[in-house]
């Protein structure tokens, strides 16, 4: 930890490599649940019945379905923790999101969710010295497809 | 759901239909459940306090969720939204509850867009748009963007 940087030769080695791997189902219930908890009422997300009779023939998933937390809470939560293993500050804020929409994802999908750091930096903020992490994650369907990429921005200080 | 918008639709500068939403500290339990974020910065009182913020604060990953409505509304089922991005920069807080399902009164949250480039592409027609949350004072606590593909009528 040359010059009082917060980024450690260990979180360094992390970069790149692939520090978790998730597996989940998309279920009916939880992408109703999901779209409920926004409010939006969208029958594509909501009418089982309705979203079988279009091109799709299955319940789709709203964008930012595989978002932070979903079932694949997991992937980021591991990155969480191999980052303060690795001596980073333990104070954690979200600071927002990309996500890559390759192919739409529905009910009854099996998503491998893939996730890596992409990229450490810090620097000085009303925070005191912070550490910006970008952690991607790749959600692969049944079919080998990529659905889905993000990339979140992990803010500790 | 509005009619749907087509490309030829759109100029630069064009609106993004807006979306009006009240953030309440039921919808945050119901989002809470919904994502599986149990982090009790978003509902404990004393806990807010004490990671500095006052008092629970709306998920980011939430207003993030309001910003896909936003577009899905917007580009409907012919058009395909392609990516979109945003940052959490400012905290808002819910409303509290009054009865099991009204809120007290308070602010309520615009979710709004403008294009910012249009383009054909690989025969897409592509979108870009800035997009944002802004609370009730007008501030955009969650700036972002997006880029679509709409239908085109010819």
């Amino acid at each position: 930890m040359a010059n009082g940087s917060l980024i450690t030769d260990e979180m360094h080695k992390l970069v790149g490599k692939t520090l978790d791997t998730v597996v989940f189902k998309v279920e009916e219930g939880a992408i109703q649940r999901y779209a409920q908890a926004i409010g939006d009422p969208n029958p594509l997300f909501n009418d089982l019945d309705y979203a079988k009779s279009t091109k799709h023939g299955r319940l789709l998933a709203p964008p930012g379905f595989t978002g932070w937390p979903i079932k694949a809470g997991r992937p980021t939560e591991k990155l969480f923790a191999f980052l303060v293993k690795a001596g980073a500050p333990p104070r954690i804020l979200d600071g927002g999101i990309e996500f890559e929409f390759i192919e739409p994802i529905g009910a009854g999908d099996v998503l491998t969710a893939t996730s890596k750091i992409a990229k450490v930096t810090e620097r000085e903020t009303k925070l005191g010295k912070t550490m910006f992490t970008t952690a991607e994650v790749t959600y692969v369907n049944q079919k080998g497809n990529t659905v889905v990429r993000s990339w979140a921005t992990i803010i500790q200080f | 759901m509005a009619k749907q918008v087509y490309y030829e639709d759109v100029e630069v500068g064009s609106e993004v239909t807006p979306l009006p939403k009240i953030a309440t500290t039921r919808m945050l339990v119901q989002w809470a459940g919904a994502s599986g974020d149990f982090n009790p910065l978003h509902y404990e009182e004393d806990f807010a306090k004490a990671m500095g913020v006052g008092a629970p604060i709306v998920h980011g990953a939430l207003k993030r969720a309001w910003l896909g409505q936003l577009m899905t509304d917007w580009v409907g089922e012919e058009g395909k939204l392609k990516k979109l991005s945003c940052q959490y920069r400012g905290m808002d807080y819910p409303r509290k509850m009054k009865t099991m399902e009204e809120p007290h009164d308070g602010q309520t949250w615009w979710c709004k867009g403008k294009v910012t480039k249009k383009y054909e592409e690989g025969g897409q027609h592509i979108v870009e748009c800035e997009i944002w949350v802004e609370n009730g004072k007008g501030e955009k606590t969650t700036p972002g963007s997006a880029l679509v593909a709409l239908p085109a009528r010819k």
